[in-house]
């Protein structure tokens, strides 16, 4: 095995653990802590990958912007660790488990068997993951996707001032 | 700038589209009284839009390297929403001043919502159906909520964007899987490449998963859940843009997707085949049960939505000729079947019921009439449109040795007569109701009159239309 | 070998930082004194230059006591937080030239990433957590307002910050930091083309680093002490140093974006041989890193604290459509001359 298989096994144990411990704690603010972890676990993934850059926006975007926000709210509500619906949900829950189980199993099927026609990785996807690389195809081949996304967000934030905003004039 | 120039004046009614919104939004920030110039702005705007769509028509092309198309069917399907957007607009300012909500954002949202549906029709690559689609829904649930002093209100809001957000998860996560087992998003490739990848599960899955987020939008059995909830609580001409503007950009994508070769994959025509019978028996017989005129046209959009995937589990011309052609008339119909109700409802979600526009037909004859119009053409009796539309559409069924489909369809509007009628029923052969009022401007009143027109002519001559339709694949 | 030159470098480093950090205590408290008309501490030592290491005996020594309803853990981690991502921005700031030692070339940059820019923002962002965490986990009323205040107020500034720091990547044309000190070269410091990008930046650091006149998470009239009044002992000393940690963090971060890094104008004129020309580039760094240290104290002991409305207003309605402008300008800049 080489350095970096290692590293992707320990890893992705962290990730698939720290996703775990996040739904299962029963204390909010602890599964923030969680799931920053887990970003933690994908960036270095990522990084594992050659994307350094989706690496670090992971960190600075989602880590750094997102969860903060997340806190936040949860600080700002006071919520304390969530009260126990045990009857309403364990019914729901064990099909929930059992229907999670036949669709991870599923896809398990479809990776493990290479049918005829999966393309693999395309070639610019196996270049490496560096600022230039991608900003040169969000600014060429992807320049309208990028420009809609501002317009989204524009949308996103018209709508959230609309539902949040105390009084109209 | 030299090399953008063609593909910006090709995007044309797109750009259009967006440079109004952004003028609204500045408008409604710079000045006080903002409301009367940002609704004759997008009346406007909106009517420029259609002006500008109209002639592209005829023109076929692509743009910002193969990422749009551009004329033909995208200009087709956008002139679908502008006209959805426009009714929308003029309806909502009556009954936003009911609601005590009359507010310029509401037109803002509507006109963005509007450019995600026309990305999502001019859409040639996967990356940007979702961006549409996320433009789209965000600003409907939003829209949905516009009443935010209504606890149906929000409910509706709220279950919207709940099951909205884990829907587009769905699609998300199905683009991502045909992303990995292709190597590709763009639509043009996956069409052409289909029977390529036909037996790699990975790209089947990530089909299934798009499918399943699609349904969502379009609002088929199984995936109706949300329908009639959201449909009732939301703001009524909202309730009527979504069932008609949103719906058809959805088809769109599935059109642009799958009407082309997919369906030759026999599957997926079997999938599409039993999602429209679920979606035609389930809407209509819950609409039956229906008292409130909303959730009626609710349970009713679930069935309309049956009758189109029928044309798409078809798989040739025909069937898709037909669902473009209903799709128009159902942007007529069922929007001025929502504006009427939104000119009958009452403060505080009242006068929605079957029973409040009994006697409708001797106290507000005007009403009445046009109400019976929109009914007749939505249960698909002729002259109107909706005739027509339902007929190519089982006509496509039939010769793709779908029979059994179209069977059931044609009983299933046999079934739909039923509530449809009663409503009319209502209106001519019971006794008024006392209080029965109805508050509707000049301009609404119009538009109207003109849906109800548009509908009868269509009726009469729909062969002008379909020499259109048949010119734009 | 491969591996003994970072640990070298790590460790000169770091020692050096922490050191320069605790001595930045000591001159705070001096120059605040002589601001003040007062002497300040002048005990331990000659003139008090022992007195860091006294402050540190003290804390160390001091009991340790968490509130019993605190969360324990979330307690303990937030000051290391606080401590580590401090520390750890420096990883990637350039303090000099390479230089020639033993006949090897060696780089005075412990990291050099070419995605410096974003690296320390990204740690920048997550240095709210420390602040954040602890408000919560100390179960107080007023450390859970100013971890409230703090995430806000962070939030709030780091866009002012990573758009005003783009014009400068624009200019360089690369992330990496030490590609942006070399554009620097002569007069061409990003200060003087930059002057807009350059006083957003410092504002927003000071915001990030919850300097006066934005220390509002730990506003002592209104909080008691925000977000570390419940701590004692070393916890409370980790806050404490991870303060001046970020402060000479931001001072290098600045002088690297903005001040030219480790250049010294036109010294390659002066013909001295190249070791000496990288020595005295490191001291030309350090010199100017202090200086900003120096204006960091000084703004804190003679501007009043800013109210929160304002501090909010001044974020969003003044530093990001300014960095936004600059942005605007700069790129027009760029691609019309």
């Amino acid at each position: 095995m080489t350095v970096d298989a290692i590293l992707f096994f320990i890893v992705a144990a962290g990730a698939v653990a720290s996703a775990v411990l996040m739904i299962t704690g029963q204390n909010p603010v602890k599964s923030v802590l969680f799931l920053i972890v887990n970003f933690f676990c994908l960036a270095v993934l990522y990084l594992i990958l050659h994307a350094q850059f989706i690496a670090i926006i992971q960190i600075l975007v989602y880590a750094g912007a997102i969860m903060v926000l997340f806190l936040f709210v949860i600080m700002l509500l006071n919520l304390g660790t969530e009260e126990k619906h045990v009857d309403a949900l364990n019914m729901k829950r064990s099909v929930a488990v059992i229907l999670s189980c036949i669709v991870l199993f599923l896809i398990l099927i479809a990776i493990g068997l290479p049918a005829a026609g999966t393309g693999g990785l395309p070639a610019s996807a196996l270049v490496n993951g560096t600022v230039e690389t991608i900003g040169r195809d969000l600014f060429r081949q992807y320049l309208l996707p990028f420009e809609i996304t501002s317009l989204l967000l524009l949308g996103a934030m018209v709508g959230v001032i609309v539902l949040a905003k105390k009084h109209f004039e | 700038m030299d090399l953008l120039t063609p593909h910006l004046l090709s995007i044309g009614p797109l750009l259009t589209l967006v440079a109004v919104a952004l003028l609204v939004l500045l408008l409604e920030s710079i000045i006080t009284k903002s409301e009367p110039v940002s609704f004759w702005t997008s009346v406007a705007g909106l009517l420029v839009s259609i002006g500008i769509a109209v002639p592209g028509i005829a023109v076929h092309g692509s743009a910002f390297g193969g990422m749009l198309r551009t004329g033909g069917s995208a200009n087709y399907f956008s002139i679908i929403f502008f006209i959805c957007a426009l009714l929308t607009i003029v309806f909502s300012r009556d009954y936003l001043k009911k609601r005590d909500s009359v507010f310029g954002e509401f037109y803002l949202l509507i006109l963005f919502a509007t450019v995600g549906m026309v990305l999502m029709a001019a859409a040639a690559d996967l990356i940007i159906v979702f961006l549409g689609i996320e433009l789209m829904s965000i600003c409907l649930y939003v829209l949905a909520g516009f009443i935010r002093g209504s606890v149906l209100s929000n409910e509706s809001s709220l279950k919207y964007f709940l099951l909205g957000a884990f829907a587009t998860g769905f699609l998300l996560y199905g683009i991502a899987l045909l992303y990995g087992s292709t190597g590709s998003t763009s639509i043009t490739f996956l069409t052409e490449h289909f029977e390529t990848y036909a037996s790699s599960r990975l790209f089947l899955a990530g089909i299934g998963l798009l499918i399943v987020g699609l349904a969502f939008k379009i609002g088929a059995v199984p995936f109706h859940m949300w329908v009639p909830d959201v449909y009732q609580g939301a703001p009524t001409p909202v309730s009527g843009f979504m069932a008609t503007g949103a719906k058809a950009a959805a088809f769109s994508i599935i059109i642009g997707l799958f009407a082309q070769r997919f369906v030759h994959g026999v599957q997926i025509g079997t999938l599409l085949a039993i999602l429209a019978a679920a979606s035609m028996i389930l809407g209509n017989v819950v609409a039956i049960a229906q008292t409130n005129v909303k959730r009626m046209l609710a349970y009713s959009s679930i069935a309309h939505a049956g009758y189109m995937l029928t044309g798409l589990a078809a798989g040739n011309a025909y069937g898709r000729d037909g669902i473009l052609f209903y799709l128009l008339a159902y942007a007529f119909m069922n929007l001025g079947a929502f504006g009427l109700i939104s000119f009958m409802e009452q403060e505080g979600e009242k006068h929605l019921t079957f029973d409040d526009y009994a006697g409708l037909g001797t106290t507000k004859p005007f009403l009445a009439v046009l109400m019976s119009v929109f009914m007749f053409s939505l249960a698909g009796i002729p002259p109107f449109a909706g005739f027509f539309g339902k007929y190519y559409i089982f006509v496509g069924a039939v010769q793709a040795d779908m029979t059994w489909l179209a069977i059931v369809g044609v009983l299933m509007s046999v079934v739909s007569v039923f509530y449809y009628l009663r409503l009319v029923m209502v209106m001519y052969f019971q006794d008024t109701l006392i209080g029965q009022t109805a508050s509707y401007s000049a301009s609404s009143a119009a538009f109207v009159v003109l849906a109800a027109l548009i509908l009868l002519g269509l009726g009469v001559f729909p062969s002008s239309l379909l020499a259109i339709i048949t010119t734009l694949y | 070998m491969e591996l003994l030159i970072p640990v070298i470098k790590i460790s000169v480093v770091l020692g050096v930082l922490l050191g320069v950090v605790a001595y930045t205590v000591l001159v705070e408290r001096r120059v605040a004194a002589a601001i003040q008309n007062r002497v300040g501490p002048n005990r331990v030592g000659w003139n008090g230059l022992l007195q860091p290491l006294a402050d540190v005996i003290k804390l160390v020594m001091k009991e340790d006591i968490v509130p019993k309803q605190a969360n324990r853990f979330i307690h303990d981690l937030a000051p290391m937080i606080s401590m580590a991502i401090a520390l750890i921005t420096f990883a990637v700031i350039p303090f000099g030239d390479s230089i020639t030692l033993f006949g090897q070339a060696i780089k005075l940059q412990i990291a050099s990433v070419n995605i410096g820019i974003l690296y320390i923002l990204a740690m920048t962002s997550l240095g709210v957590y420390g602040i954040t965490l602890s408000g919560w986990s100390s179960n107080s009323k007023y450390s859970l307002l100013g971890g409230l205040r703090s995430s806000a107020q962070m939030l709030s500034y780091e866009l002012a910050m990573g758009l005003s720091v783009i014009g400068v990547v624009m200019i360089a044309g690369s992330l990496e930091l030490d590609k942006i000190v070399q554009t620097q070269h002569g007069w061409m410091w990003n200060i003087l083309l930059q002057p807009v990008g350059f006083v957003t930046f410092v504002v927003a650091s000071f915001a990030e680093t919850n300097r006066h006149p934005f220390d509002l998470p730990e506003a002592e009239p209104e909080l008691v002490g925000g977000y570390h009044t419940e701590y004692s002992g070393l916890k409370f000393g980790l806050f404490f140093l991870a303060e001046y940690t970020n402060m000479v963090t931001s001072s290098a971060v600045i002088t690297t974006l903005f001040l030219g890094g480790w250049q010294i104008p036109y010294i390659g004129l002066a013909g001295l041989p190249a070791f000496w020309v990288s020595i005295l580039q490191v001291l030309a760094f350090c010199v100017k890193v202090y200086l900003l240290v120096l204006f960091f104290i000084i703004i804190r002991w003679t501007i009043p604290r800013f109210r929160y409305d304002q501090l909010m207003n001044l974020g969003w309605k003044v530093m990001l459509p300014l960095s936004v402008l600059n942005l605007l300008v700069t790129g027009l800049v760029i691609l019309y001359l």
